[in-house]
């Protein structure tokens, strides 16, 4: 099996990429119309890979399991996307970006790539920008920036609330000009179910047409994989309902290392769940911690007497009110990053405190920026001993410019009024770090198959940075992957074309019609739902936003067991050959119930607390920190790179030493 | 406020395939909470189907947040259901009374074709897209810096407004005549409003209203249905627009 | 791109339906001031009519471009229709139209296929019997103005309004004509892209009073006749 070779170029960090550039392999222009390329994913990494080397001259076959390439979950991002162009004078440089993404996720990613990253930043919005993204902009028609994440400098650009919609479907225009010159070929609603390795090279996929049921074969010299990340395994996520883990995990299955699974994001500022109808949750976007404090009843008879509905918050008086992100982190208060604010949310909750009926939420409560905002107002406006009343009236005013469509969105779901009453939180799964591993050029350990964007590991280490997201899918797809592929691929100008016919991919096929029939004629009495939701249940109980030993061991046992009940009572209604939503879900649980496996796993081996992986045996002992996160940097200064073995429980870890030269590790503290 | 139980009926439009004739069937469902949304209702029609054996209802759906554009549904007469501003995804039970009748049924339109149920195939706005709705820059990245040229707000800001378009097809399935001129002047408009896009504007309009033509969408009568049960207030002021752009492009094109 | 021209896409040809339509308001306002004279003197309404009647530039230049306005108007319209129908095989089993625009918006064919069926009378009434008049009985010599009856217009608008089911169709069909118009005014002015946020409030009010004055005027008209003479 392949060895772990990281392929980080010679020379100082700033020097990399370009030294890279200038030595890596190019193909002819002539010969790139003799060599194809699959793309899996449409969505920031992917479009923007399928784009670009379509333009570059590649002949391009582009699939997504949605209906059209605009559909893709990026477009579900808010906030925005870094960029180190300091517009705004503060400072900000591409060392700077580095710096803080680094340091933003733990100290656990790989200091070249995310210098690469920083460096690259800045052509993604002159890029974007050329391509009609309509960016917020200032009175002078400069673009304008916010700052996000609890970084130093303002180098966020944003399109209101809609950055990722904005940036994919800048990604999906080029990519729609690409399929009206005929380079691209799509196929939308095509969802691949397993990849095809040829002489120890990826040479192709299998994909279900998931209108007719057809399973085909589909040949290339190279195939990318950028079909986003796995938070689906926890079944309620933010991710779409859709989003899957099947391509990565086929091609993990085939011989790519998956990289440590168990770093995930949980976003603290998400709508809670309601009730056991709910299919997923949704972001509120980070920014409104800003404004907004959070909180919940000091006393356990007011928690009780507010889920019974006798009380309402609002009847709660101030010292009555326990700001506990104020109270336990007085330095950042209500602005912790995302992984300590969602712990304690989750502390309060497991004590007792939280303040709906499923006892999973706490409070955000606008009420002193309403105040606070609508007494400056006053103050601006000449009003003088203004009323209570238009203070609020003036307040609200500011609130809805700043956060309106998100306050619009909250009274849609909840039929709760945010303006009047605080709004309900809790943490929601929202992103995984952990992925395919990849090399420097995003070659997986298949050679001739890649990852890009969120399917890779690459980037955030083991937390990631608000409007980090966008960054790097594009980032992979616009500029890096369409110089690194062609490293490789001018080895292949003389392979010419791949027939579908070779023995390989009539194997690969058949496997794969296997497994549907095997799915189909279970026949069992549980719907797929049935056990994504108890797998979700097991992750989130037990691999969620604390682990421990114990419940890790438990989970894998579990999963395993989950797993095993739903190879034998699956009931999948309908058929194969026809439009089957229920067959789909099936085939992407069925690989959920052995990455959860895995990831347990992967958390059960991390003995060290590290962004978003919250270890409780390793924490802070006494002092100032007591019981913070504690990160062990002697023993777990690796990526975790996982060998499939043919059973989760067997794989084979792999451990590549991260090298830091540029960055000193430290601590994070935010008391 | 405080979550309620409903009964309710679903009518709704079963077809196995594009070929097969379909039919509405009734669907009674019990204590369906106000808390859930519409498509969670769906879920659970579909679980007790699936339970009981029988094919569930295929409908389309991704993001449940209201952005991905993939869910749909004619619901009572409307274009992602009685409430405004919102897709049927966002779309909750408290919308409805105890003991109500729901019709839904797929959007229709010749160029949206039905592949299953409530599921349509609605590839013809790809279509158009790709007869125009970019720029013809290639994504080097060596273009000059974004700040460059500098674009009034109120432009960026209508360019915006436009481009928020989900290309859901609500425009089409409400309109009386499935015109899908709301969506493709949302794009035209977006591109016409930047500099970046002004280059191509001339071909871009002329292409894509051909496009949307050889689709077989209807012709705008300017009713203003479709503004109003946009999921994202896309104004009509785009169409305006766009039949200003092409009376320009098809006076000075040769 | 001469292929895509302007009557042959769809945005053209509501823009040629939109400029027929603008002509169509000009015409139907000085129809309207000419037959308001009728009311309001004899002499002045058949000096007029009588000018509009044999002025060769009225009639050989102007009534045919208004013919062809007409017909176009109304060919074109059903040509849509018809398209518009084709769009959508498949109907809604439940449509709830009146959640998002207006009656008229939506039937604007209706109220258009009434307007012409009131023309076919309308035309009967007082075209044909021009047409008898100057071409088929008085010959081209009425033209020079000496061998015809300069006077016999307001008499015989009169005449036409005694009978009670002549002037109810009338009334009604100024109804029709009114829906047409709270719709058309307005949508002329969006197809052929005028949209403003300052002007389209003001078009639309314009519109709404156009549409309601004018038919309104010409039932009043016709009940005057009835009812005086």
């Amino acid at each position: 099996m392949a060895t772990l070779d990281s392929k980080i170029p010679e020379g100082p960090i700033k020097d990399k990429w370009t030294n890279h550039k200038n030595n890596i392999n190019l193909v002819n222009p002539a010969n790139k119309r003799l060599i194809d390329v699959i793309v899996v994913g449409t969505g920031l990494a992917g479009g923007a890979a399928a784009a670009s080397l379509a333009e570059m001259g590649y002949n391009v076959k582009s699939f997504c399991y949605q209906d059209s390439p605009r559909r893709a979950h990026s477009i579900a991002a808010q906030g925005g996307i870094n960029a180190a162009k300091n517009y705004q004078n503060d400072g900000d440089s591409t060392y700077r970006l580095f710096y803080d993404t680094v340091k933003g996720g733990d100290y656990r990613s790989r200091e070249a790539n995310v210098y690469r990253l920083a460096e690259v930043s800045a052509n993604i919005i002159d890029q974007c920008v050329a391509q009609g993204v309509p960016f917020a902009r200032d009175y002078g028609g400069l673009l304008d920036n916010r700052s996000f994440g609890g970084v130093l400098v303002s180098r966020t650009f944003y399109a209101k609330g809609q950055t990722g919609q904005q940036l994919l479907l800048g990604a999906y225009s080029a990519l729609s000009r690409q399929i009206g010159k005929g380079k691209v070929k799509m196929y939308g609603r095509h969802e691949m179910l397993d990849v095809v390795i040829v002489d120890g090279k990826a040479r192709g996929i299998i994909a279900r047409n998931m209108v007719t049921g057809e399973i085909q074969s589909h040949s290339a010299h190279a195939v990318v994989v950028a079909t986003g990340g796995y938070g689906n395994v926890f079944f309620l996520s933010t991710n779409a309902m859709g989003s899957n883990v099947t391509a990565a995990w086929k091609i993990h299955k085939k011989g790519a290392y998956f990289a440590n699974p168990c770093y995930t994001q949980i976003h603290p500022t998400c709508i809670p769940r309601s009730g056991d109808h709910q299919s997923k949750l949704t972001l509120m976007s980070e920014s409104l911690r800003n404004d907004g404090r959070i909180w919940v009843p000091k006393k356990m008879e007011d928690v009780l007497a507010i889920r019974e509905g006798k009380l309402k918050p609002t009847q709660i008086k101030d010292e009555d009110r326990d700001y506990y992100l104020e109270r336990r982190y007085p330095a950042f208060g209500n602005l912790v990053p995302r992984d300590v604010a969602s712990r304690a949310a989750k502390e309060r909750c497991d004590a007792g405190y939280g303040v709906n009926a499923t006892g999973e939420a706490v409070y955000l409560d606008f009420k002193s920026a309403i105040f606070r905002y609508g007494t400056e107002k006053a103050l601006v406006e000449g009003i003088e001993n203004p009323s209570a009343a238009k203070i609020q009236e003036l307040g609200k005013a500011v609130i809805e410019a700043k956060y309106g469509n998100l306050f619009q969105m909250y009274y849609k779901i909840t039929d709760d009024n945010p303006y009047e009453s605080p709004m309900m939180i809790y943490p929601a799964v929202h992103y995984t770090m952990g992925g395919i591993w990849v090399d420097y050029n995003l070659m997986t350990t298949i050679p001739g198959c890649y990852a890009a964007g969120e399917a890779n590991f690459s980037d955030h280490g083991a937390n990631r940075l608000g409007a980090s997201a966008l960054m790097q899918g594009l980032a992979d797809g616009y500029f890096v992957l369409p110089y690194t592929i062609g490293d490789y691929l001018a080895n292949e100008i003389r392979t010419g074309e791949i027939s579908t016919d070779l023995p390989e991919f009539k194997a690969a096929k058949k496997e794969v019609e296997d497994r549907i029939a095997k799915m189909m004629n279970i026949k069992g009495t549980k719907s797929v739902d049935y056990f994504h939701k108890r797998l979700g249940k097991v992750m989130w109980d037990k691999v969620g936003m604390a682990r421990n030993v114990q419940g890790l061991t438990e989970a894998m046992a579990e999963i395993r067991a989950i797993r095993d009940e739903f190879w034998s009572d699956l009931r999948i209604p309908g058929t194969a050959d026809s439009l089957n939503p229920e067959l789909e879900k099936a085939g992407r649980v069925a690989d959920f119930l052995e990455l959860g496996e895995l990831f347990a796993k992967d958390a059960l081996e991390r003995r060290e607390s590290c962004g978003g992986h919250f270890r409780e045996d390793s924490v802070e002992v006494g002092g100032e920190q007591e019981g913070e996160a504690l990160r062990d940097d002697v023993n777990f200064k690796h990526v975790s790179a996982w060998e499939w073995t043919g059973d989760p429980a067997t794989s084979i870890l792999h451990k590549e030493d991260l090298k830091f030269d540029n960055i000193e590790l430290k601590q994070r503290s935010y008391k | 406020m405080a979550e309620k139980f409903i009964d309710i009926t679903l009518k709704i439009w079963r077809q196995k395939d594009a070929k097969s004739a379909g039919k509405m069937v009734d669907y009674p469902m019990k204590k369906v909470s106000t808390d859930s949304s519409f498509l969670e209702m769906l879920d659970l029609l579909n679980e007790d189907l699936v339970n009981k054996g029988e094919e569930p209802v295929a409908f389309d759906h991704d993001c449940r947040e209201g952005i991905c554009g993939m869910c749909s549904l004619f619901i009572n007469g409307e274009a992602h259901g009685p409430d405004r501003g919102v897709t049927t995804c966002q779309l909750h039970m408290r919308m409805f009374k105890n003991g109500e009748t729901i019709t839904i049924e797929p959007f229709r339109a010749n160029a949206f074709p039905l592949i299953k149920d409530l599921v349509t195939d609605r590839g013809s706005f790809d279509r158009i897209i790709q007869k125009g709705g970019f720029v013809s820059v290639n994504t080097s990245g060596n273009t000059q810096d974004a700040n460059a040229l500098p674009i009034p707000k109120v432009d960026a800001d209508n360019a915006f407004d436009a481009a928020t378009c989900i290309g859901c097809g609500a425009c089409v399935a409400t309109c009386k005549n499935a015109s899908a001129m709301l969506f493709v002047s949302a794009k035209v408009s977006q591109l016409a409003l930047l500099p970046q896009g002004k280059v191509e504007a001339t071909e871009r309009v002329l292409n894509m209203v051909h496009q949307m033509d050889m689709e077989g969408f209807g012709n705008c009568t300017n009713t203003g249905a479709c503004e109003v049960e946009c999921p994202k207030g896309i104004s009509l002021d785009n169409i305006a627009r766009m039949n200003r752009e092409y009376l320009k492009a098809s006076i000075i094109a040769e | 791109m001469s292929e895509y021209g302007i009557t042959k896409s769809s945005v053209g040809r509501k823009i040629l339906m939109a400029l027929s339509g603008f002509f169509l308001l000009v015409f139907l306002l000085q129809h309207f001031a000419i037959n308001m004279l009728s009311v309001i003197s004899d002499d002045a309404f058949n000096t007029v009519s009588d000018f509009m009647g044999y002025n060769p530039l009225v009639q050989f230049a102007l009534q045919p471009v208004l013919i062809f306005g007409v017909i176009f108007h109304l060919a074109m319209g059903m040509y849509l229709e018809f398209q518009n129908t084709k769009a959508r095989n498949k109907k809604y089993a439940k449509n709830n139209g009146a959640a998002n625009s207006s009656w008229m918006s939506r039937n604007m064919i209706i109220t258009g296929v009434m307007v012409l069926l009131f023309l076919g009378l309308h035309f009967y009434d007082f075209w044909w019997h021009e047409i008898t008049e100057k071409y088929l009985e008085g010959g081209a010599e009425s033209f020079t103005g000496s061998g015809r009856d300069t006077t016999r217009y307001s008499h015989e608008l009169q005449e036409k309004f005694v009978d009670i089911w002549r002037v109810i169709i009338y009334c009604l069909s100024f109804v029709f004509l009114s829906l047409h118009l709270l719709h058309g005014f307005q949508s002329a002015f969006q197809s052929v892209g005028f949209r403003h946020s300052k002007y389209t409030p003001l078009i639309k009010k314009l519109g709404t009073a156009y549409a309601i004055i004018i038919p309104a005027g010409f039932i009043f008209i016709a009940l005057f006749h009835h009812f005086n003479h």
